[in-house]
């Protein structure tokens, strides 16, 4: 079905991405237990999607409840757009000594990471956005990739009689305190990353204690 | 490519030993090989008989408790906090592991792998001589000595042996001493300023010489035998008892017994002739060795640190467990376990005072709520507190309430670490909702009250049911007589509770079977909980209300209040508050069982009697129901 529906548009799109595509052909949902995630951060010049530019992705995978620290992706990317205003919060400054690829050869080792893992992030539309900004520049389609919003997610978790004191809005550091996940390496994108997979772990704990959890339910918005 | 995470991961190690004798380079190879792991509360790692991993672990966060098992006999033997390093039984050998490790409370652990770990150790002897150590004193019992002492043979210097076979005394260190000039009645106020019952009689160059204890006081002063400006030497015992730093429980037992005293002054070599180091009581080794609720509660009341009073709830439960296999009256034990709670909470909030930077402004109370208000709180459970503090004015309102807060935070911060969950509807002291004035408290109440909704009966099963554990009486009396009074001017807020109380129907169905959760995972379980322990707790509470009953909280013991009030139902009270006390040993059993609150029940691993006994319960439960409904009209209100 997949190629098919490829052919009618007759558009040759390079391997890295069929590859990527195929990862998804016979996707089961496995059990959550079973299932791989990726949580991942972005750093990036700015908030616009259209003319802001990505200077780094974090990654870590995880099956279950282990975090293996030899597979985790840290990747910096070389940039001409550049916006002096965010530089301070993520210093990754244009040009210094860090080892860095290009947007391309981000996206390939970034989609052979991730294949079709659930993933994970906090604010997941604006990652989402940004990523598929780049991959749109090079040609390609959007992610495939079912994506969990941690604070989405934490939300849910939250007793019924709380109901009405919800925030559509929880910073990375709100849930780090609410859930009591030490801070380090706050802002960089492996770090966040990091983070992130915790907030997500012991979020998923609390709502396991109450429930038999579905994916439905985990991700439903 | 850059590894910021193993960086970080390196950084934290090389704070603790024995990373901190690995070169940076090295350590960085065994960071970029750890697993990072998430555990919840009574996750395990290992257990007692697995085949070794192939990983040895590191706390990162959290707290991983190391129990021994063997027949029954459950052993805490240590609880490992941030930075240290267990489970070493694969660097030594293939044999499986002797000890389970569990984590006490959300954690979260580093694997390290054993090969990349014994590479980069292996000549290092500093490194190996540490991680003998740490393995000796965590198997530290009689039955590890003959496995640690095959091991080690080679390694350990000769009276190490002692260590491996019992563990080391934990004696007080810097303990309380006065000058040998000093007089009885200054050493006296010393005494009962730390509330303890012995001082220490120094030396210029702070050698024991001598000891003066409670009974000293009582026969040689409180008799008139001496005036209480005596100097001390003249009526301390003299030479004292000493021993060495380092000695054991068995060793401290051994030479108080022979001596006869109670009291062992530990010195740099054991003699009189070195500076005092410590004095190890008879409690200190009753704390070590035995388990009875005067020598916890004792305990708990002299602990300095929340870590104390972790290991006292944890004897707590041993005991427990003892009581129920015993088959002591559940009440008593309900009594001893509610004392030894409140005592923790008391002890908390004490060690929390001392923290602030200030006493506090002005009285207050702390209020434990729901189970633990009603002292049926048996097993670890969420914590549900609150603070009430006195009336004050305008301008002084915010200060004060952020003392209380912050006093609240404090608090509930150290109850968790003991074990006491965090309330998941976060009901707890350190939420501004939740820490209040009286006359807050009472326009709270009152709201509840008279203009009762869906919410304010969801937590009235909480707030209602609330116990004074710390601070002054008199606030609690204010709020209660207002209860009472708004009570009395309506009848709604009774309708809304009766409704609530009898919404769980008999857990028995039409085929006399069980009602079973049907729900995903637990659709072969029984909750216990809300199907027959909580229609008992609201119907109690509610009966108890209406009646004008106070003090009374807990649910047994209402019941049996009622059976008093009111003859013609005697019976039937009667037998809720036998039904409630079953239902709770129960739930009790089932949780030491199953290392939770105990409020699922496995129907298969009942025999045939236990599940006639609980159904025996039901049926009070029934009929009370039906009292209810009657009286409180409810037919056309549900």
């Amino acid at each position: 079905m997949v190629f098919n529906w490829f052919q009618k548009k007759k558009k040759s799109y390079p391997d890295f991405w069929e590859t990527y595509l195929s990862s998804f052909k016979d996707h089961e949902k496995q059990a959550i237990p079973e299932t791989r995630f990726v949580a991942f951060d972005t750093e990036t010049t700015g908030f616009d999607s259209k003319k802001d530019r990505i200077l780094s992705i974090g990654a870590v995978a995880f099956k279950g409840k282990s975090i293996p620290v030899n597979n985790t992706l840290e990747l910096y990317l070389k940039q001409d757009v550049f916006n002096p205003k965010t530089v301070e919060i993520h210093e990754i400054i244009k040009n210094n000594k860090l080892e860095k690829v290009t947007e391309l050869e981000a996206i390939k080792i970034f989609l052979d990471y991730i294949k079709d893992a659930v993933l994970i992030a906090h604010h997941a539309k604006f990652d989402q956005r940004m990523m598929n900004a780049m991959l749109a520049r090079h040609g390609l389609g959007e992610l495939k990739n079912e994506c969990i919003d941690t604070g989405t997610l934490f939300n849910k978790s939250k007793h019924i009689i709380y109901k009405e004191n919800l925030k559509d809005h929880y910073s990375l550091d709100d849930l780090c305190t609410e859930l009591n996940v030490a801070v380090t390496d706050r802002h960089t994108a492996s770090g966040d990353a990091l983070i992130t997979a915790f907030v997500f772990l012991k979020t998923l704990a609390r709502l396991d204690k109450r429930k038999h959890l579905q994916w439905e339910y985990l991700l439903s918005r | 490519m850059k590894n910021s995470i193993a960086e970080r991961v390196g950084d934290f190690l090389k704070r603790y030993p024995p990373f901190n004798l690995i070169k940076p380079t090295l350590l960085f190879d065994i960071a970029s090989q750890v697993t990072i792991t998430y555990l919840e509360k009574g996750n395990t790692i290992f257990q007692k008989g697995d085949t070794s991993h192939e990983f040895i672990y590191v706390v990162r966060d959290g707290g991983i408790g190391i129990h021994y098992d063997n027949g029954g006999i459950h052993d805490i033997l240590n609880i490992h906090d941030k930075g240290d390093i267990f489970g070493l039984q694969p660097l030594i050998s293939k044999d499986p592991y002797q000890v389970t490790a569990t984590a006490n409370e959300e954690s979260i652990v580093y694997s390290i792998p054993v090969d990349i770990f014994q590479r980069v150790t292996d000549n290092n002897a500093k490194i190996q001589k540490y991680l003998i150590t740490v393995f000796a004193s965590n198997i530290d019992a009689p039955y590890s000595a003959e496995i640690a002492g095959k091991i080690f043979v080679d390694y350990l210097p000769n009276q190490a042996q002692d260590l491996v076979n019992f563990q080391t005394a934990n004696y007080t260190k810097n303990p309380i001493t006065c000058d040998e000039d000093s007089t009885v009645q200054r050493a006296a106020i010393k005494m009962s300023l730390h509330k303890i019952g012995c001082i220490i009689v120094v030396d210029k160059s702070k050698n024991p010489v001598g000891i003066i204890t409670n009974s000293d006081i009582k026969n040689k002063i409180a008799t008139g035998l001496f005036p209480i400006n005596t100097a001390v030497n003249k009526i301390m015992s003299s030479p004292v008892i000493t021993g060495k730093k380092g000695l054991t429980v068995a060793e401290g037992q051994l030479l108080m017994i022979k001596n006869t005293i109670g009291h062992l002054c530990i010195t740099k070599d054991g003699t009189v002739n070195t500076k005092l180091v410590g004095v190890l009581t008879h409690h200190d080794v009753l704390t070590s060795l035995g388990n009875s609720p005067t020598v916890i509660l004792k305990e708990i009341k002299r602990a300095k640190r929340t870590r104390r009073l972790r290991s006292a709830r944890l004897k707590a439960n041993v005991l427990l467990k003892r009581y129920l296999e015993q088959n002591i009256p559940i009440s008593h034990s309900i009594k001893i376990i509610s004392q030894v709670n409140d005592a923790i909470t008391t002890r908390a909030i004490e060690l929390a005072i001392k923290k602030m930077d200030a006493p506090p402004p002005v009285l207050f109370s702390w209020l434990s709520l729901g189970s633990q208000g009603r002292h049926e709180q048996l097993l670890f459970t969420d914590q549900d507190n609150a603070i009430v503090f006195e009336n004050v004015n305008e301008s002084t309102y915010q200060d004060t309430k952020s003392y209380f807060l912050k006093l609240g935070q404090l608090v509930t911060s150290a109850l968790n670490k003991v074990g006491f969950e965090y309330c998941e509807a976060d009901m707890m002291a350190s939420n501004p909702a939740w820490c209040k004035s009286l006359s807050e408290w009472q326009t709270q109440f009152k709201h509840w009250i008279l203009k009762p909704d869906e919410k304010a009966i969801l937590l009235s099963s909480i707030f209602f049911d609330y116990n004074c554990v710390y601070g002054d009486k008199m606030l609690i009396s204010s709020l209660t007589n207002t209860i009472y009074d708004t009570l009395a001017e309506t009848s709604l807020f009774f309708k809304f509770l009766g409704r609530d109380a009898v919404k769980s129907p008999s857990p028995l169905g039409f085929f006399r079977q069980f009602l079973i959760e049907k729900t995903g995972e637990q659709k072969e379980l029984f909750n216990i909980k809300s199907r027959a322990v909580m229609p008992l707790v609201d119907a109690g509470r509610l009966l108890v209300l209406s009646k004008q009953v106070r003090d009374v909280n807990n649910t047994a013991e209402r019941f049996e209040k009622l059976a008093e009030l009111e003859p013609e139902n005697k019976e039937l009270y009667n037998s809720c508050s036998y039904a409630f006390k079953a239902l709770l040993k129960f739930k009790t059993k089932q949780g030491l069982q199953n290392g939770d609150s105990g409020k699922l029940i496995d129907l298969e691993t009942l025999n045939k009697e236990e599940k006639l006994k609980l159904r025996r319960c039901f049926k009070p439960i029934q009929e009370v129901q039906e009292v209810l409904k009657i009286r409180f009209d409810l037919k056309n209100f549900i």
